[in-house]
Formats: structure tokens, sequence, C-alpha cells
């Protein structure tokens, strides 16, 4: 059997030729400072930056995820860059400039309202600023605020202060205490009380700039009775050097609320020899609050050279739900060290785990997860399902599932299993006329299936066909 | 229409067929009977292109044209179908969408269009229909916990929805209730016409009553050893393979 690679056909390689306002290289108290004037910042969020930076440099980088990693010069990172064209905040999509337009099509996403996907609203962020955001009025009919994060900060600064940093505390972790320091923009979601938000919310972000790191914040809120789903996609130039992300999401889901949310993250992976691509390092929670509230996380991971990320669920609220649904797939040199943790507080909470990792080439993938029932959740469930699916000789595949259990009461299952794709399956395949790479796909996806099902319909498409494109050309 | 001519092949260096020859002609049916490890799936997989297998020596003329060096998706795709004789389950993929797939790829290499949902689901519900197959079936994963006839009946859906012209039934009647036996029979003989062909290996005589046979060959230690008509696989039912040697 001929070895199937996934190909290094990215589609999203290309650099932008948009002029922009850059800081050099380096980071300390002053940059942090300059940053946070950039945006007229309220005093208390600079302190909070200022507090979050000094932390930081107490701390030292993790080293715990099974992933060989670069070491990172913070001082050869420029923390914020912009394009020049957006120095006044342009008002509408008119005033945008038609570069960046041009940028978003490219990739696959008309910021038009007319030509964009019915029924979905995109916040889209260039380097360190979002350029775009669409179907504002639509959603503000409805009560929703769908905001880039800076905007948020100077129109709601109460919602701001209430809710930021309460889920991840600036302390966290290296990361998240780097990304409060410095983060730049991102979104904010707020879905008032009662509301279903009548279309999917979506940020693309897009790193264009040399020498940048992004870091953005995403800060959802979901009041008591509400429904939000959030979809966010990515991608970066093809560069030598490796470029980081360390962005932080939050997301508060109050009583009987609900918030789903999905990322097809594809970063640049890096060449076949493990050159350049994006070091992805980032701390994504949700807490469900109250009683009945339920968050999702969906992701389908394919590129990054590095993924460091954990979407968790704290259920603190009686009766609340939390899943995780991944397909993570590493090719040539990617890693991946990524998973969930579910730590059930309330009584009769339950959790899902589905997690899918594909490798080929030499990439490690790695599925880490922790499953903690606290000494007074009464009632606990979680099922965890961890399936990896081999398709090289030099690949490999890891599992570290850890299970904490405190209560007696609790439910906990845990399956894992490992395939390849057989001689036999093959052959099977293609005397019903189907090519190999045809093949292979038809099985990947099935593999996925059950983590594709959970993406919102628009996006379900997409993420196959991501799958489809990295796997093009590997076979034979 | 299809022609084997002194055909060697084996498998890691060691010789399973030896000098085997047939010649099908449009819309014969060849059984092919033989001792268990005679050579009777390699004979299989070697028409269909498992790669598993070298062939040595010898050609394989479908339409004229030697396809012994054709990838098994374009072998499928002019028409030769195998119906394996342990068919592979692959638990993720939904059987229907497999199935379109494979529609889909054969009408693309005919140049046709790919049909469309309603259609499809037309198409195969005629199908099943025809060999009184379970429709719930369609909704599962690709032979996935199917009991034996089930898969059976799948190999048997597939064949009908592809239309090849040249099949190969490895053991499709193994393991199968009368029932059963007939409802494949029946799938069998609704697209036999004067053009399509078929090879249809069995050890039972049985299912050469619902199938006629214009020719019967056995093979055995990978040899051809004698052909005739439909009466040798009657003797072959009495006496067994002790009488040839
Ligand atoms: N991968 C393999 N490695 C070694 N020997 C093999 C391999 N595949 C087949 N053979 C051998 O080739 C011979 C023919 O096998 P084949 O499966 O073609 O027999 P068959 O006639 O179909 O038997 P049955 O009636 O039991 O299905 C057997 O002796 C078998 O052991
Ligand atoms: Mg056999």
């Amino acid at each position: 059997m001929s070895k199937p690679k996934i190909s290094n056909q990215y589609k999203y390689g290309f650099e932008s030729d948009v002029p922009s306002d850059q800081f050099l290289p380096g980071i300390n108290e002053d940059v942090v400072r300059a940053i946070s004037a950039k945006k007229n910042e309220p005093e208390f969020l600079l302190e909070w930056r200022l507090k979050a930076f000094r932390h930081w440099q107490t701390m030292s980088q993790p080293n715990w995820a099974k992933l060989k990693i670069n070491p990172i010069d913070f001082n050869a990172i420029s923390y914020f860059s912009k394009p020049k064209s957006q120095a006044d905040r342009p008002k509408s999509l008119d005033e945008v400039d038609p570069e960046l337009l041009r940028t978003y099509e490219r990739l696959g996403i008309p910021l038009h309202e007319q030509k964009l996907l019915a029924g979905v609203a995109m916040d889209a962020v260039f380097d360190s600023v979002s350029v775009a955001t669409t179907f504002k009025e639509k959603l503000s009919e409805a009560g929703v605020i769908f905001l880039p994060f800076s905007e948020a900060v100077e129109k709601h600064p109460d919602l701001i202060k209430k809710y930021m940093g309460t889920v991840i505390p600036y302390k966290d972790n290296f990361f998240a205490a780097l990304n409060s320091a410095v983060f730049s923009d991102g979104s904010f979601v707020y879905i008032p009380p009662g509301v279903r938000c009548p279309m999917e919310l979506s940020t693309y972000f897009r790193i264009n700039a040399i020498n940048t790191g992004q870091f953005e914040r995403t800060l959802i809120i979901a009041d008591k009775g509400s429904y939000v789903s959030y979809l966010e996609g990515c991608s970066a130039p093809m560069r030598d050097e490796n470029q980081l992300h360390a962005a932080v999401v939050e997301l508060i889901a109050h009583e009987d609320s609900e918030i789903k949310y999905s990322t097809v993250q594809n970063w640049y992976p890096g060449d076949e020899n493990g050159k350049g691509g994006i070091y992805n390092f980032v701390t994504k929670r949700g807490v469900c609050k109250e009683d009945h509230a339920k968050i999702s996380w969906t992701q389908v991971e394919t590129g990054s050279a590095i993924t460091w990320k954990y979407p968790s669920v704290v259920l603190k609220g009686d009766h609340t739900s939390g899943s995780f649904y991944s397909v993570a797939v590493v090719n040539n040199c990617q890693q991946a060290d990524t998973g969930t943790k579910m730590i059930h507080i309330g009584k009769n909470t339950s959790s899902t785990i589905v997690s899918k990792g594909i490798s080929t080439g030499k990439g490690q993938n790695t599925y880490r997860g922790l499953v903690k029932v606290a000494p007074l959740a009464t009632g606990a469930r979680n099922h965890t399902e961890c399936d990896s699916l081999l398709l090289s000789e030099h690949c490999g595949a890891h599992t570290f599932p850890y299970i904490e259990v405190l209560h007696p009461s609790a439910q906990v299952e845990h399956e894992a299993t490992t395939s390849k794709i057989s001689e036999q399956e093959l052959f099977y395949c293609r005397q019903r006329g189907l090519t190999e790479e045809e093949s292979v796909n038809l099985i990947v996806n099935g593999f996925c299936k059950t983590v594709f099902q959970e993406l919102p319909m628009e996006f379900a498409v997409e993420a196959q066909k991501l799958l489809e494109i990295s796997l093009e050309g590997s076979v034979g | 229409m299809f022609k084997i001519n002194n055909l060697s092949a084996g498998i890691g260096g060691k010789t399973i067929l030896k000098e085997i020859s047939l010649d099908i002609k449009p819309g014969q049916v060849h059984a092919i009977m033989g001792p268990n490890g005679s050579g009777k799936s390699t004979m299989a997989g070697v028409i269909s292109g498992n790669d598993n297998y070298e062939v040595t020596a010898g050609e394989l003329l479908f339409d004229g044209k030697d396809i012994k060096d054709l990838d098994p998706e374009e072998r499928a795709c002019m028409g030769v179908f195998l119906a394996f004789q342990y068919p592979v389950s692959i638990a993720g993929v939904n059987n229907m969408v497999f199935l379109q797939a494979s529609i889909n790829s054969i009408r693309k290499y005919k140049g046709l269009p790919p049909l469309d949902a309603f259609d499809l689901i037309e198409l195969i519900k005629s199908k099943m229909k025809l060999i009184n197959m379970n429709p719930d079936l369609l909704q599962r994963g690709l032979n996935d916990g199917f009991s034996g006839g089930e898969k059976k009946r799948n190999e048997i859906l597939q064949m009908l929805c592809l239309e090849p012209k040249l099949v190969i039934l490895d053991e499709t009647d193994s393991g199968l209730d009368i029932d059963a036996m007939k409802a494949v029979a029946d799938g069998v003989n609704a697209i036999r016409d004067d053009q399509r062909s078929f090879i249809v290996v069995t050890h039972y005589q049985r299912l050469l009553d619902y199938i006629k046979p214009d020719v019967v060959h056995i093979l055995k230690d990978g040899e051809i050893v004698m052909s005739g008509d439909y009466k040798l696989a009657l003797k072959l039912e009495k006496e067994g393979y002790g009488w040839l040697s």
C-alpha cells in the first residue's frame, strides 16, 4: 500500500500588500501602555494589563506538553500591527481599504453583506485590529451586541469590567498572562435574556504582517435563557519564521442558556521540513454559571506548526452540560497537544468528549484531557471517546486521559481506539471505482463524521473540503 | 468479451495460479469450482487488480485490451465488478454515501453527470426491492455489523446499481439461507443479458440451479484441470474432487 500523506498545498499562504503601522519588536511596560493608549482604553483596563504583564514576567513557559518547541524570543515579536488605512476606524465597508476586502474575498469570505452566507454575521480581524463587522444593525435590533473587542471596551465598559478575566484570570497560565498584557483585538458578544441570536456569529482572524504575534481575546456572554452559535476561522501567509498566536476565549453561560462555539483552525502549518508555521497557544474556557446552562466546543484543527489548546468547561450550575468535539490533523512536522478539561462542580452535570486525531507524515498528535468531579458533585456523568487514525509509518498518536473523581456517584467512561486504513479497505473502495485519494477522503470523513455533525451546517461542508484539500495530491 | 491467456500469478514469490486460460463470450456465465485453497479468490483478485498479487505471465484481455497493468479503480470504471468473498466493514462510512460515491465515480468515468439525491434514492430503492433487502441497512456504516447474508446482499445491491460488464461472484452463495440465495440469484438474473458476462465462484451446485452456467471449470492447485457443462457441477456435488487425481 502506498502511504497517504497529507500534502502541503496551503491555499491561504498569500501575503496582502497592506501598509501597516507596526510597533518595533520587544515587550516591556511601555509597550503595554502604548497598546492601551492606541485603543483609548479606560484606566481599569490599563491597570489590568500591567498587573498581567508583571505577573507574566514571574512565570516561565510551560513544558509539560508533548511538544518540541523552538525557544521563543518574546522580544523579537512585534505586539501591535494595524493596517494604516484603518487609522480612523471605518464606519462602513465603503471606507475599508479595497485591498483588505480583496484579501478576505480571496480567503473565501466576502465581507459585503449581500455576498455573505445568509444567516452569518462576520467580524474580520486583520493582524491586531478588527476591519469590519457585518450585520451590526440586524443584530442590534434583536438586542445582540456583536462588536470588535476594542469597540466593546469603549461602548460597554461595564460589561467588560464585569466579565473579563472571570473565567480565565490573567494568572491562569503563561500564555493567558501574556495575552492579558498585550491583547489587541477580538470579538465581543452579549446575548440578552431570552434572546435566540438570529444568526450565526463568526470571526475570521488573519495574520498578515511579518514578525508580529496575534493576541486576540474573545468574550461571549449568554444571558439567562439565551442561545448563540459562534464560529471562528483563521489563516496566515506562508513564512519561514514561526509566528506566535496566543489567544484567550472566555464563555459565560447564565441560567438555561446555551453557547455553541466552533473553530476551524487553518493557520499556516509550516513546510514539509517543519520550517515556519504558526505557534498556536490558546486558552479557551467556558463556565456554565447557573443551572441548566450548556456549552459546547467544536474544533477542526488542520493548521499550525504547534497547537496547544484545551477548550474547557466548568460545570458550576446544577444540571449543566459541556461538550468537546474535536478533529485534529497533523502532517509533516506538525505537532498538536490538544484536548479539554471538564470540571464537574454542580449536581447532575454531564459532559461529552469526542476527540478524533488524524496523523500522517511525521506529525505528532496528542490528546490530553481532564475529567474532574468535585467532592459535592453528585450524579456527574462523563463519556469520553478518543480515536486516532494513523496514515503513515512515522507519525505518532498519544493519549493522556486524566480522571479525578472525588464523588462516588460519578459515572465516567473512557473509550479509545487507534486504527489505520487497511489495504483491504482501500482495495474494496478502489474496486468500486474510487481512486486511492477518494477512498482515503471518504474513510477520513467518515472517521470525523460525529464531529462535523456538530458544526453549523454552512461550515460542515467547508470543514470537509478543508480536510480534503489537506489530503489532496497526497497519495500514490 | 473477456479472455485470460496463460495467466500465472502468485504472492511473495510463491506461484498460485499456473497458466490459466479462459474465454468468456458476451452474455456467458462461467462457473469456477474447486477445493479450498485452489486459487479461486486469487483469480478473482488478479482480474480485479488487487496488487498484492504479482502477475508473472499472461494477459487479461477485456474487450480486447490488456488490463493487467491498470489500477483497480480503472478496471472497475471499465466495468469489472467483484462481489467479495469477505466484504470489509468500514464503520464510519455510511453505506448510502459509499454507494453514491461509487456510482458517481463510475458515471464520471463514463462522462455522465452525477446522480442527484432524488434519482439516487429512487435507483437504490428499486434495486433493493429486487433482492428483498432491508432498507435500514442503507443508513448503517458500510457492512458495519451486517450479518454474513446481509453483507452478500449488499454486494449484490452494489452490482445492480453499478451495472458492470463483467461480474465476478466469489462465493456469494456461501452462508446464505435458501431465500437469500434465491434473492441473490434473482439479482443476477435481472441483469443478465447478451452483453454482460459472469464468473461465478461457488462450492455448491445449488446456486447453479438458479443461475444456469454455460461452462463449468474445475480449478485445482492453481490450474484449470477440467471444463465442461452444467453436468460437471452435478458430478462434483455427488462425488467431490477425489476422482480428479
Ligand atoms: N497473502 C497470502 N500469503 C500467502 N499465501 C496466500 C496468500 N493469499 C493466498 N494465499 C494462498 O494461495 C492459495 C489460494 O488461495 P485462495 O484464497 O485463492 O483459495 P480459494 O480457492 O479461494 O479457497 P476457498 O475456497 O477456501 O475460498 C492458498 O493456499 C492460500 O493460502
Ligand atoms: Mg476463496
